[in-house]
């Protein structure tokens, strides 16, 4: 494909992404965070978020499966992705922890396990969605073009 | 050749910020942002950690054996396992050395009696995370202006 027809793929794409939601516009505040002097800085956030996410969903998992689930410690690993999904603008994933704190201020381990479900959809979506658009970016550069600047 | 007491003097040099955050996501974040606006970063994963490196920590001498007097400023998260960036202020605002070093205070919650709290205790600023470019903008002017 050629270098316009990848780059306007690359725009739709990401376009697509504000527009359902998936990303805000805190995800714009990591795209202006990269220059020529950190020209792998989104891609090096995203990453450390997914891993972030992935050990914090785990975590999640494990702690709701529990006889006796501690609640204050589920209510602090949905505080961390909250936390680090908000600052990567992955808007979806950050808006399903909201219901999720207040169900675990209710001791209520079904709605947890319910909401963990959700989020693990979204989170889930998000990375794949992230991942192509990472991937569009590849094949421009790699066809010789320049990634365009959203604004 | 005239020799000048090294003192926390930012005009020509680039502040040196001592960023405090439990969160990875969320310290490369700052760390960028900051080095955008043209700081030094030092990042601490935690207020342990941050009172080790500031020569504050537990098993230290409260002297010059730590980075105290190299810091302009401290940037710290509120929400943060074993000690809160509340109390990391205290601990700051207690020690004769960095007591006049900035801090400012980030959270991801919006609840005023925490900032009223954090400000009272000598906070010169609370951030709502994320943090934005503009944010740290401000807070660089803030700076510059304190050591002019």
């Amino acid at each position: 494909m050629e270098v316009g027809q990848l780059q306007r793929s690359f725009i739709e794409y990401m376009s697509s992404l504000f527009n359902e939601g998936f990303l805000d516009a805190q995800f714009s505040q990591l795209q202006q965070l990269q220059d020529e002097s950190n020209p792998d800085f989104v891609v090096e956030v995203v990453s450390l978020f997914f891993e972030d996410s992935e050990r914090l969903l785990n975590d999640l998992t494990m702690a709701l499966d529990q006889p006796n689930v501690d609640f204050k410690q589920v209510d602090a690993h949905v505080h961390q992705l909250k936390g680090s999904s908000s600052s990567v603008g992955a808007q979806r994933v950050k808006n399903c922890c909201v219901p999720f704190r207040s169900v675990c201020e209710e001791k209520n381990t079904e709605a947890c396990l319910r909401c963990l479900q959700q989020i693990k959809q979204e989170y889930l979506l998000v990375k794949n969605k992230l991942q192509t658009l990472f991937e569009l970016e590849q094949q421009i550069v790699a066809a010789g073009g320049a990634i365009p600047m959203m604004q | 050749m005239d020799f000048y007491a090294s003192s926390s003097t930012v005009s020509s040099e680039e502040p040196h910020v001592l960023a405090v955050d439990d969160n990875l996501v969320d310290r490369k974040l700052v760390e960028r942002l900051l080095k955008k606006s043209s700081c030094k970063v030092t990042t601490a994963e935690n207020g342990l950690r941050a009172l080790e490196y500031l020569g504050l920590g537990a098993d230290q001498e409260h002297s010059t054996n730590g980075n105290g007097s190299k810091v302009n400023m401290i940037i710290t998260d509120y929400c943060m396992p074993g000690m809160t960036g509340y109390e990391l202020l205290k601990k700051i605002k207690e020690s004769s050395i960095l007591k006049d070093v900035p801090v400012v205070i980030m959270s991801s919650e919006n609840i005023p009696t925490r900032i009223d709290e954090c400000l009272e205790e000598g906070a010169q600023m609370f951030m709502l995370k994320p943090l934005k470019h503009s944010d740290v903008k401000r807070l660089r002017c803030q700076l510059m202006q304190c050591q002019g």
